[in-house]
């Protein structure tokens, strides 16, 4: 396609839905109601909720406007790094709509729940070929929360070989969440750095390694999308102290069926479903983080497990060494079905092609804009790739503009500022799902922008100019947010 | 952001390779960011504090700066115990990006007041970061 991407179009206005309403309309008759009035008991009654009053057709128009002025991955590519926002097929939506899975009620008896456990059951073992690990719960609700269980399991392991430990390992390549969820488990987290080529070096994992230290989280391939080549010597160091080797999955898209994290020396591992394995994420949710961890491992999981004894499928409590349930009922089951869908309909041979594809995609795009883009490691990447602004800081244009320029050119941007340790960075993560034809489109969208930072920079500091909405004011918004309708407007 | 030869770097204060500036204010020692620190970071919407009477040794982490770009550690100049903090900031964050000299953020009592020699002079730290 020669035409460009990014176009202007006619985009209706809409107001709040407390500004549409207008006392009196409903959205549905109901009947007069046949039951005698009862007095409601003072202590429960509460001030009243200041619901707008809507019809119908006000509520369709209001959210159709909404999602015209929304982009998410079914309008374009949307290559943020580490978040890995690939398309999700369609069929994987309908399973898990299906009434029969959808409706199932989660307090239904193990007798009557055959199906949905089965379900379960299977993606625990197809989680488990999957990483190499031997066992999986599939309770955490998202990355953060496998993180925080991740640290649980670490805990109740160190608890049961008589010696709580109070120090963590965290390289400065892991992702931006496990600090945060290895001090919530009470670790003092000890920074890492990476070296020049952005690898961890096991002679300095070896100086911090002690015995006061549970183990190390990583991430494999790390934020600056880079495998570690050298994980294996780095779990070895680890494990001669006692400690376990967390490993976060959520780049987990670049090594499908490639490597075996459990050989790989990982102890723990959580996959982030809803990137990997096909669920709708650019909302914030709902997510699911599955951990997988090694056989001596598994007492500590949390409960109820799903077990098969022979012939039934069951939720089995009698773990006395578990870490305690984590979620209520059996996670987000919607998001399970969907992984569950995704990965048989993939197969084995097709979750390991879209991997090959994701890296192969990271790497054409590397060296593409290498020469309008500075790329601070320039070596082979996995599923991503990670450039920062110094060359355009002579024409005093950062990365926040370049992106959102992009948002012109009819792109969501990728990540930026992210890994810190890039000055500058951009992080572009293109998945398996785009093609050469869009990705070429991309690339020469950038190359574009490249050059208008020198010759017409404040195009670039005025974007998005052919948006709805332009620039946001961030300071603003961070200062000052504000969160609720503005029923509450006289009172601010 | 700023050319190099454009940021203000007074001569009265020490400075360290984290861009943090420590100034000598009789028993006990400000502490802020520089000006580099300010113009890198951006406007600067959150500041975590220390509590008074915490302890700290030079080099450790004693708070937070968040901008809308990123969020980055604050390290000890010089080890002591926190005095006082600069509870305006609280509230106005962007008074670091407007003084960054004028806006300390903890004052501490030293507990090794010879510290202070081994930090940046102005002209040293511009070098540094001329690099």
């Amino acid at each position: 396609m020669s035409e460009q991407l990014g176009t202007s179009g006619l985009i209706l206005n809409e107001p709040l839905l407390w500004h549409k309403g207008k006392p009196g309309r409903i959205g549905m008759s109901i009947p007069t109601s046949d039951v005698p009035a009862a007095a409601i008991a003072a202590e429960l009654l509460g001030p009243a909720v200041d619901f707008p009053d809507l019809s119908e057709v006000d509520v369709v128009r209001h959210y159709t406007r909404l999602s015209q002025w929304n982009f998410g991955v079914d309008s374009g590519m949307y290559p943020l790094g580490s978040c890995t926002m690939k398309y999700n097929p369609k069929t994987n939506e309908r399973q898990a709509a299906t009434p029969e899975i959808a409706g199932a009620h989660p307090m239904l008896a193990d007798t009557l729940a055959q199906g949905t456990l089965r379900i379960l059951f299977e993606l625990q073992q197809f989680l488990a070929v999957i990483t190499g690990l031997d066992a999986v719960s599939l309770q955490p609700a998202a990355g953060a929360h496998g993180e925080l269980t991740g640290m649980l399991i670490f805990h109740a392991y160190h608890r049961s070989h008589g010696a709580q430990r109070h120090k963590i390992l965290i390289p400065d390549t892991a992702h931006g969440t496990n600090p945060a969820s290895a001090a919530l488990c009470g670790y003092k987290a000890v920074p890492v750095p990476s070296d020049a080529q952005g690898m961890l070096d096991p002679a300095l994992v070896a100086s911090l390694m002690d015995e006061d230290t549970a183990g190390i989280m990583l991430t494999n391939p790390n934020t600056l999308g880079l495998f570690e080549e050298r994980i294996r010597e780095i779990a070895a160091i680890v494990h001669a102290k006692g400690g376990l080797v967390y490993g976060d999955g959520a780049n987990m898209n670049a090594v499908l069926g490639v490597i075996d994290a459990k050989r790989c020396g990982i102890d723990v591992l959580h996959l982030n479903l809803h990137k990997t394995f096909s669920t709708p994420h650019g909302g914030g949710g709902p997510g699911a983080g599955p951990v997988c961890v090694t056989r001596a491992l598994e007492p500590f999981l949390p409960v109820p497990r799903v077990v098969m004894d022979g012939t039934a499928y069951r939720l089995d409590d009698d773990q006395p060494q578990s870490v305690g349930r984590v979620h209520a009922f059996h996670g987000n089951f919607g998001v399970l079905v969907r992984a569950y869908s995704y990965i048989l309909s993939m197969g084995e041979a097709g979750l390991k092609r879209a991997s090959q594809l994701a890296v192969l995609n990271a790497n054409y795009i590397k060296e593409q804009l290498k020469d309008v883009l500075h790329l601070p490691y320039d070596r082979p990447c996995m599923h991503e790739c990670v450039f920062s602004d110094l060359w355009q800081q002579e024409y005093k244009i950062s990365t926040v503009d370049m992106a959102k320029r992009l948002i012109d050119y009819g792109y969501h941007p990728p990540t930026i500022y992210f890994p810190l340790i890039v000055h500058g960075a951009m992080m572009i993560e293109p998945t398996e799902t785009e093609c050469k034809d869009d990705i070429d489109q991309f690339i020469a969208t950038l190359k574009t922008i490249t050059q208008e930072a020198a010759t017409a920079p404040e195009l670039l500091r005025q974007a998005p100019q052919r948006t709805k909405v332009r620039r946001l004011d961030e300071v603003l918004a961070a200062r000052s947010p504000c969160l609720i309708g503005p029923s509450g407007d006289g009172d601010q | 952001m700023k050319e190099l030869n454009a940021l203000h770097l007074p001569n009265d204060i020490g400075y360290t390779d984290d861009h943090e500036w420590a100034r000598i204010t009789g028993e006990t020692v400000r502490i802020g960011v520089s000006d580099y620190a300010q113009d890198q970071l951006g406007d600067i919407v959150f500041v975590e504090l220390p509590a008074v009477g915490d302890r700290f040794a030079k080099g450790d982490e004693f708070g937070t700066l968040e901008s809308v770009k990123a969020v980055s550690e604050l390290f000890m100049p010089m080890s002591g115990t926190v005095v006082a903090i600069n509870t305006a900031l609280t509230d106005a964050p962007e008074l670091i990006n407007q003084d960054p000299y004028g806006a300390w953020i903890i004052e501490i009592k030293p507990s090794a007041s010879e510290e202070y020699a081994q930090l940046h002079t102005a002209t040293a730290y511009l070098d540094l970061l001329e690099g």
